[in-house]
Order: structure tokens, then C-alpha cells, then sequence
């Protein structure tokens, strides 16, 4: 039994992860082809890595790659401010009703498809536009939304903590001479930190992530690197695309390593406290 | 506390690493080439491309967006698109303005019926007179003007199909009609290749039996429909992209595909060969074309001029592979040496049968693809799915 369980779980790594290893080893081909993988730089015009020196090189696809991650940046950090208060907010509300009603209602953006989210938006900012005379899809709107559909993220991220914290802690930070707001700092804030951080991954990592949304509201000025990367894709896919995207998985793979290690130590210190 | 300035100093990274990838990347590789004073110079220009339609320095190309900003001191905002509807929703909605956008023809007929592009001045473009006659006059998706003149767009490639195959396996005199029969032969059962889009599948079935392409007529539709039933049991399936594998690695012996695309594959396999039949084929043509939201209408005029130059038009030509509407392209030395013979006479050998009689190409043998009324397209989408 315990054999069949482990070829089990061998087949299921190697459907999840072969794709994303035959990636990477494209993004390292000696020929420009789809079809043929070969390693024999000698005989080849290409010099090792030159689909990544490519990459590099043009000025378009590092762009997208700066604006992606700054978008990433500046949404995530919003959206975990915005959140952590909500998710607060939300905990302390008295009346059931009206949390699980909000809670709710937070949440739509999460459940709603991409692709209507990203319509409904363009269209939003369309109107808006026309109304104001003046206006353009790009930065500003792309942060917007990205920080609408990461919310719902950090605060499912932050809640479960918070049902977790001990109700009298605060309560004991203020009998020991705290005032609320240093309660809140002091004793809450490092409390909570684990799930605000996971919660600014998630939102990073899903912002960097979003194709279909950015779409839609990425404009002249401002494009991001899936969409960038997608338009590449008209007639074959050039290897640089390979090397954009294992540049890519590389930076969300070290992202969620970080968090994992992150947590992986304040779990630790939690069960010695 | 720890934690938290660990979560700083990883949002710092993140922000230095964001700073530093803005500052590589510009090179001075066109700094020898005589820069030109217009009014235009400082103002920026906003394009919208074809992703990979550009000649952008790659495989030791020009990068013609940088020598274009380094001769007119215009600034250049470029961004691509994967297709014409993509770049036609963007467009309509009202969100953007682009200055100048290169769709393809059926699309440029929809954005001139829906007044989203306007009319070009061609006297700011001398290099318009590159163009050859039959790519200005009477084109079906722009011909309003005198005679049938162009009045909104400047043709940028054409493309048209045809049949690749493998010399090792389709003995010659297969090919010797060269017909679309061969990709019904039962020789190669199994080893065909045919589009997997509808109109591009009904399209090589429509010029094997000599049908009219952009017909309203259902008993059209429906004998182009009883052909693909017939190829179907010889196919080895319906493919876009995957092309270039079959073909390249030899696991498919016979593909219709496009002209500019083909040169690629047999770039990579030696033994692959391409033939227009003699029948009649799509033709297709990407035009730049001036939105009706434009900004810069000055600058955009000077960049369509730019790219109609012969020594940067060749430049594109070579790194985009499809055919140039563009004579100095089409006569330059240049361009013929640094393409090959071979691949040369793919691009512009066509058969006699698609000739008019002064040389020029026949646009009701080598057609354009009109775009459908919604009955048919219905009618096409319904076919379509019996098939498959």
C-alpha cells in the first residue's frame, strides 16, 4: 500500500511540476524552436543563455516587468492596510447579521469571475471618463482594481487570527497601563503580524499574477508583464518568453519561500512562549 | 520588531530591484545616425502593434522604435496586442488613445464603419508613393476614395497561404499539379495538417472546390462543409501553432499555413518545401491606421513615413518575415541577398494564375476574407462544430 501511495504522489508532482521544469529548460535551448530542445551551444548561433541576455536586452519587456512589480508592490501594501483595518473592523462588530453581511459582500470581488470584474471596471472608469472629459486607462486605474480584488484576500487572511486571539489579551495590555492604541500596536499588531504577512504575499503574488483584469485597464503607458508577455504570443512563442517567465516563477518562488520560512519561525517562537 | 523590519528590508529589495531594472537597457547603438528638426520633436507618440511586428533588435536587428525616437527626438510608448479584437475592444471603449494601431484588413473596414479611425494625409507621407498601385487602389476594406483610393490606412504587411510539406515524404508528382488536392490525397492519410480556426479550414476547402469564400449563399457553406467531412478521416487534426512542431519534426507530412510563417519552419527542417496552389489562396493585409482619438496625428505621420523608408522598411521586412507591400522593399538588393533566393521566391513567386495581366496580384484569386454577416457567421460556427 504504502508503495501505490507513494507512485501516487510521484505521478501527481510530476503532472503539477513537469510543465514549469520543460519551461525552464526551453528557456535555455541552443535552437529557436518549439519542437527541438538541444543543448549543443558549440554547433549553435546562440551563446548559453542568450534567450535570457535577450530578455534583458529589450527595454519593453523590463518595463513591464518594473511596472508589474511596483503595481504588485503599491497594491499589496494598500490593500494589507485596508484590510487589516476591515478584517479589525469586522471582528468587532457586535451585530452577527450585519458582519456575516458585509463579510459577504467583501468577498464578491473574489468570487466574481476575472473577466467580468475586468469589464465591469473598464467600463466603470469609461463612464467616468466620459463624465470628467478627460482620462485615460493605466497606472492609476490598474491600482485600483488590483487593490479591489486583492482585499477580500488579506482579510480572509487576517480574520481566522483574530477569532484565535485570546479576548483577553487586550484587555490585560489595558489593565497593565496601555492605552488602546498601544494595546493595538504593542500586543495585537505583532499578534496578528503571521497572517498580515501572508496576507501581503497573497496579494503580491496574485496582483504580479493577473492577466485578464490588467487587460482591461492597462493603457498606453502602462502595461504589465503577463499582458506584455501575451501579446508577444501572436504568431509562436519566442524562447524569451521562456526565460521572461522563469525569471518570473523564480521571484514568486522565493517570495513564498520567504513566507514560509517567515512563519515557519514565528511558529516556532509561539510554541516556546 | 524583527520580523517586522525583515518585512521592510524585503520591501526595500523589491523597490531597488524596481529602480534598477530602469536604468539598464538604453544603449547608444544609433547615436551616428544624422538626426532630423521637426515641430514634433520632444512630444510623445502613442503606438499599437502586433506583438513580434516590429523589427526590435532581436537576432541582430534594428531596433527601428529606438533609431525612430534618436532621429525625430519623439518619444515612443509602444504596446502589443495578441489580436485584432483585443486591440478593437481596447479602441472602442474609450479608455485609451493610441496615435497609431496596425490591424488587419477585415478589422480596418469595421473600425472605418464604426468611424474609430480617420482619414489619413497622405501628403505628409511621400514615402505613401512606395506602396505599390494595387496595395493603394481598390482595396475592399478601404476604398472610398477616387477611383477607389485608399483614404484611411497605409499597408504594412500582406500574407497569404499556402501548403508546406515534407520533400522526404510526398513523392514530386504529388506536388506537380500544385493543388490544394494534395492535402486530400489518401497517400497521407494521417499526416495532414489543417487550420484550426473555421474560416481558415473552410477557406482551404472553398479554394480546393473553387467555392467564393466570402459567399452569403448556405449551399456554398454547405459543399465546403461535405470537403472538410471528406479530409477529415486523412487529417492528423486541426492545428494553430502546434504547426511549427509537426511540421519541423517531421511527424506531419503536408500543413496549410501562412506564407511568412512557413519560412521559419523550413528555416529549421531543410526538407520541407511550400507551394501557393494554383487554385487561389486567402490573402491578407495589416494596415497602419490612425485612430480617430489620436493625439499626435504629426508624429504618427512621421513614423508611418519613417517605416515606409526603404533602408527601415527592409530592416522590418527581414525580421517580420511576411511579404512587403513596399516596392523599394521588394526591389532592394539588400533585401533579396539577406533574405535568400529561396525564401524570396516563397514570398513573392506567386503562381501565374494569381497575376493580373500587368503583373499585379489578382485580389479575386488570391482573396481577401470579408467579414461575414451574423447569419453566416452562424451558419459557419454551426458547420464548423459538425465537423469537428
Amino acid at each position: 500500500m504504502k508503495t501505490v501511495g507513494k507512485i501516487y504522489s510521484i505521478f501527481i508532482y510530476l503532472c503539477l511540476y513537469a510543465p514549469i521544469v520543460i519551461m525552464v529548460l526551453y528557456s535555455f535551448n541552443a535552437v529557436r524552436s518549439t519542437s527541438a530542445l538541444s543543448f549543443d551551444y558549440a554547433s549553435s548561433k546562440y551563446e548559453f543563455g542568450h534567450w535570457y541576455a535577450e530578455a534583458f536586452q529589450n527595454e519593453y519587456a523590463l518595463n513591464a516587468l518594473r511596472n508589474s512589480l511596483i503595481l504588485a508592490l503599491l497594491s499589496a501594501i494598500a490593500a494589507t492596510l485596508l484590510g487589516t483595518l476591515a478584517a479589525y473592523g469586522l471582528h468587532h462588530l457586535k451585530m452577527r447579521r450585519i458582519r456575516s453581511a458585509i463579510t459577504t459582500v467583501t468577498n464578491i470581488p473574489m468570487m466574481n469571475p476575472d473577466i467580468v470584474t475586468g469589464i465591469s471596471m473598464m467600463l466603470l472608469f469609461a463612464t467616468v471618463f466620459a463624465i470628467i472629459r478627460i482620462g485615460e486607462t493605466g497606472f492609476a486605474t490598474l491600482l485600483i482594481a488590483h487593490i479591489t480584488f486583492n482585499l477580500p484576500y488579506v482579510i480572509l487572511s487576517i480574520m481566522p487570527r483574530l477569532r484565535q486571539m485570546d479576548k483577553n489579551l487586550p484587555e490585560a495590555a489595558l489593565d497593565l497601563g496601555c492605552t488602546p492604541v498601544k494595546s493595538f500596536f504593542l500586543v495585537q499588531l505583532p499578534f496578528l503580524f503571521p497572517a498580515i504577512l501572508s496576507g501581503f504575499i497573497m496579494a503580491f503574488t496574485l496582483s504580479l499574477d493577473d492577466y485578464v483584469i490588467s487587460l482591461f485597464l492597462s493603457g498606453p503607458k502602462f502595461e504589465t508583464l503577463p499582458v506584455f508577455i501575451f501579446g508577444l504570443a501572436r504568431k509562436s512563442v519566442p524562447p524569451t518568453i521562456y526565460a521572461l517567465s522563469t525569471l518570473f516563477l523564480i521571484m514568486v518562488l522565493g517570495l513564498l519561500v520567504f513566507s514560509n520560512i517567515m512563519q515557519a519561525r514565528m511558529e516556532k517562537k509561539n510554541n516556546i512562549n | 520588531m524583527k520580523k517586522i523590519l525583515a518585512f521592510i528590508l524585503l520591501a526595500a529589495t523589491v523597490a531597488a530591484l524596481c529602480l534598477s531594472f530602469a536604468s539598464c537597457g538604453a544603449s547608444d547603438k544609433y547615436k551616428d545616425i544624422e538626426k532630423i528638426d521637426t515641430p514634433y520633436k520632444g512630444s510623445t507618440l502613442y503606438v499599437y502593434n502586433w506583438g513580434e511586428n516590429i523589427a526590435n533588435g532581436e537576432d541582430g536587428s534594428m531596433d527601428l522604435v529606438k533609431v525612430f525616437e534618436h532621429i525625430y527626438g519623439i518619444n515612443v510608448v509602444y504596446s502589443t496586442y495578441a489580436s485584432n479584437e483585443e486591440m478593437y475592444t481596447k479602441i472602442s471603449s474609450g479608455t485609451v488613445s493610441y496615435d497609431l494601431i496596425i490591424p488587419s484588413d477585415y478589422m480596418i473596414a469595421r473600425l472605418i464603419e464604426e468611424n474609430l479611425v480617420q482619414k489619413i494625409n497622405y501628403q505628409n507621407i511621400p514615402n505613401y508613393k512606395n506602396i505599390l498601385d494595387n496595395y493603394r487602389v481598390g482595396q475592399y476594406f478601404d476604398m472610398g476614395g477616387a477611383n477607389g483610393a485608399a483614404e484611411y490606412s497605409v499597408p504594412y504587411t500582406v500574407g497569404m497561404v499556402g501548403i508546406v510539406y515534407n520533400t522526404k515524404n510526398v513523392s514530386e508528382e504529388d506536388v506537380e499539379d500544385q493543388s490544394w488536392g494534395l492535402m486530400w490525397n489518401s497517400k497521407y492519410s494521417g499526416k495532414i495538417l489543417n487550420f484550426n480556426n473555421s474560416r481558415d479550414a473552410f477557406g482551404v476547402a472553398m479554394f480546393y472546390k473553387g467555392l467564393d469564400v466570402n459567399s452569403t449563399d448556405e449551399a456554398v457553406w454547405n459543399q465546403a462543409y461535405e470537403a472538410l467531412a471528406q479530409q477529415k478521416p486523412l487529417l492528423k487534426g486541426w492545428v494553430m501553432d502546434e504547426i511549427f512542431d509537426e511540421m519541423e519534426g517531421g511527424n506531419a507530412y503536408v500543413g496549410a499555413y501562412y506564407a511568412g510563417d512557413c519560412l521559419n519552419m523550413l528555416d529549421v527542417n531543410e526538407d520541407l518545401d511550400f507551394y501557393y496552389p494554383v487554385e487561389g489562396t486567402n490573402l491578407f493585409i495589416d494596415a497602419m491606421c490612425i485612430p480617430k482619438s489620436a493625439k499626435n496625428v504629426g508624429a504618427a505621420e512621421l513614423f508611418i513615413n519613417f517605416l515606409l523608408e526603404e533602408e527601415y522598411a527592409v530592416e522590418n521586412s527581414l525580421y517580420i518575415c511576411y511579404a512587403s507591400p513596399n516596392s523599394a522593399v521588394i526591389n532592394s538588393e539588400d533585401y533579396k541577398e539577406e533574405l535568400g533566393e529561396d525564401s524570396y521566391s516563397i514570398l513573392y513567386d506567386v503562381p501565374e494564375a494569381y497575376l493580373n495581366e500587368d503583373g499585379t496580384i489578382n485580389t479575386k484569386v488570391a482573396q481577401p476574407y470579408y467579414n461575414l454577416d451574423t447569419a453566416t457567421r452562424d451558419l459557419l460556427a454551426s458547420l464548423w462544430d459538425r465537423v469537428k
